[in-house]
């Protein structure tokens, strides 16, 4: 949120996108989760369907317009959460073979007891499936929290070379993060957008 | 990175009839016994898939079986979503195959696997060669569609019925009638209706032959009348039951299997 406003005042052309807000499943996907009738498998394919949903008429027109696309979570996600609920680690690599590799993909890490912390500042209790309760690993929320988190945890971090993803230590002050953050996206996109839109390919026809 | 879901994998215990996950399977899957029968029955629309296995379940129920049955797209978590979609036009081949997918694994779990585990008979209307050859009729990545349905079990036996266009035609249009979907008009392969029809189904029908010898269906001509077709069916399936359960069929149950068959 304060990237994309960052980067509009600075004059960049932005869309934004967020996981799992594509109307196409929306309707299953709540289904699934009150009635519990999601396994790991669909879980995982609904969660592809969104993206790749979004893919086409969200991320790509903008990115072939020229534009700089900002996504809230993105393949990785899946790759990590996915993985640790049990489906198998080659197979969700397969089914999102058709996402699109980003430009620069950064990590927000935090330790598990900051992250149960802040989500529970926010509102009254932790949500079934990000306290990954579907798996079965603990009765009690919280404790199910930490054994699940922990292990899409491990999945990052595994993450962060198999795919090169830049990270940045988000248990700090938020101004503090944003910095980086913007100096990272500095660097590695906005450098080459702008020496490319002063040439005047600011449109990029072809998808990368 | 890509998994290569062609090479089957085996499941762990020796009462599964040889039963071989397409890709990867379910790895979190905790019951690994599958002591039932997994009979996949494919064909295009029209070809008479559903009369068919009518005919088969009281068959095979006669025979002491326990049946059940499951069908493409008919999943409670996504059969609402499916239809929505495909009256919205908003689909791309990409989340069209994954919503079948996500279908299929939905049954898969909740229907095929609980009644595999059960010791039934489970007879499906349609397989995952169904969107294999639909997709590549769309123009989807064809490898890519197979590492999709890498979490699919392998049937014991898929029976192909197959029909040529000609003689399809007048069976659809007969019957239910010629279907948008099922015409390829979302393909735009034709200015109409009758044509897009014709050449959906002609490329259809091409793929699933061509699967049917990679994958070994058994083809049955789906031309022939009803009964024929069903007499045929019920022979084949009767030959794998024996093959895959001696036990049961060395019982004196052997001959009143051969008058039923016959009886039809």
């Amino acid at each position: 949120m304060l990237l994309e406003r960052w980067l509009r005042a600075r004059g960049y052309p932005v869309i934004f996108t967020e996981w799992n807000s594509s109307r196409l499943v929306r309707r299953s996907m709540s289904r699934g989760k009150k009635k519990n009738l999601l396994t790991p498998t669909t879980f995982s394919l609904l969660h592809a369907v969104d993206f790749a949903d979004r893919l086409t008429y969200q991320i790509m027109p903008p990115l072939q317009a020229g534009m700089l696309v900002l996504a809230d979570r993105y393949a990785f996600t899946a790759f990590a959460r996915d993985v640790a609920r049990g489906v198998h680690p080659e197979w969700v690599r397969a089914v999102y073979s058709f996402a699109l590799r980003p430009d620069l993909t950064l990590y927000f890490r935090v330790p598990i007891e900051i992250s149960l912390e802040r989500l529970l500042a926010g509102r009254a209790k932790l949500k079934y499936h990000e306290a990954g309760m579907d798996v079965g690993l603990s009765a009690d929320p919280a404790q199910s929290f930490r054994i699940f988190q922990s292990r899409v945890l491990e999945f990052y971090d595994k993450l962060t070379r198999e795919f090169e993803l830049r990270t940045i230590d988000a248990t700090g002050e938020i101004p503090e993060q944003q910095r980086m953050f913007r100096q990272i996206v500095q660097d590695v996109v906005l450098h080459d957008y702008d020496r490319e839109r002063a040439k005047g390919n600011h449109v990029r026809t072809q998808p990368r | 990175m890509i998994m290569t879901a062609n090479v089957p994998k085996e499941t762990m215990s020796e009462h599964n009839h040889a039963k071989k996950w397409y890709g990867h399977g379910l790895p979190y899957l905790s019951e690994k016994r599958l002591p039932g029968h997994l009979i996949a029955i494919e064909g295009t629309d029209g070809v008479g898939r559903s009369s068919q296995i009518a005919l088969l379940r009281p068959w095979l129920e006669l025979e002491g079986y326990a049946v059940s049955n499951t069908g493409w797209t008919r999943s409670p978590l996504l059969s609402e979503t499916i239809n929505e979609a495909k009256a919205g036009h908003q689909l791309t081949v990409t989340t069209f195959s994954l919503l079948y997918a996500a279908d299929f694994a939905d049954r898969l779990e909740h229907e095929i696997l609980p009644a595999l585990q059960a010791g039934f008979i489970v007879i499906a209307d349609r397989y995952m060669y169904t969107a294999f050859a639909r997709n590549v009729v769309m123009g989807a990545d064809p490898r890519w569609t197979r590492d999709v349905f890498g979490v699919a079990l392998q049937p014991n036996l898929v029976i192909y019925l197959d029909i040529d266009v000609e003689t399809l035609i007048p069976r659809v249009v007969q019957g239910k009638g010629m279907d948008h979907w099922e015409s390829g008009m979302h393909l735009m392969l034709g200015t109409n209706l009758f044509e897009s029809f014709q050449r959906y189904q002609t490329h259809l029908i091409e793929e699933y032959r061509r699967l049917a010898s990679e994958f070994g269906f058994i083809t049955v001509d789906a031309r022939q009348p009803i009964d024929d077709v069903q007499t045929e069916l019920r022979s084949h399936i009767m030959q794998y039951l024996r093959t895959a359960d001696p036990a049961r069929n060395a019982a004196p149950h052997e001959e009143k299997s051969d008058t039923s068959v016959e009886e039809e």
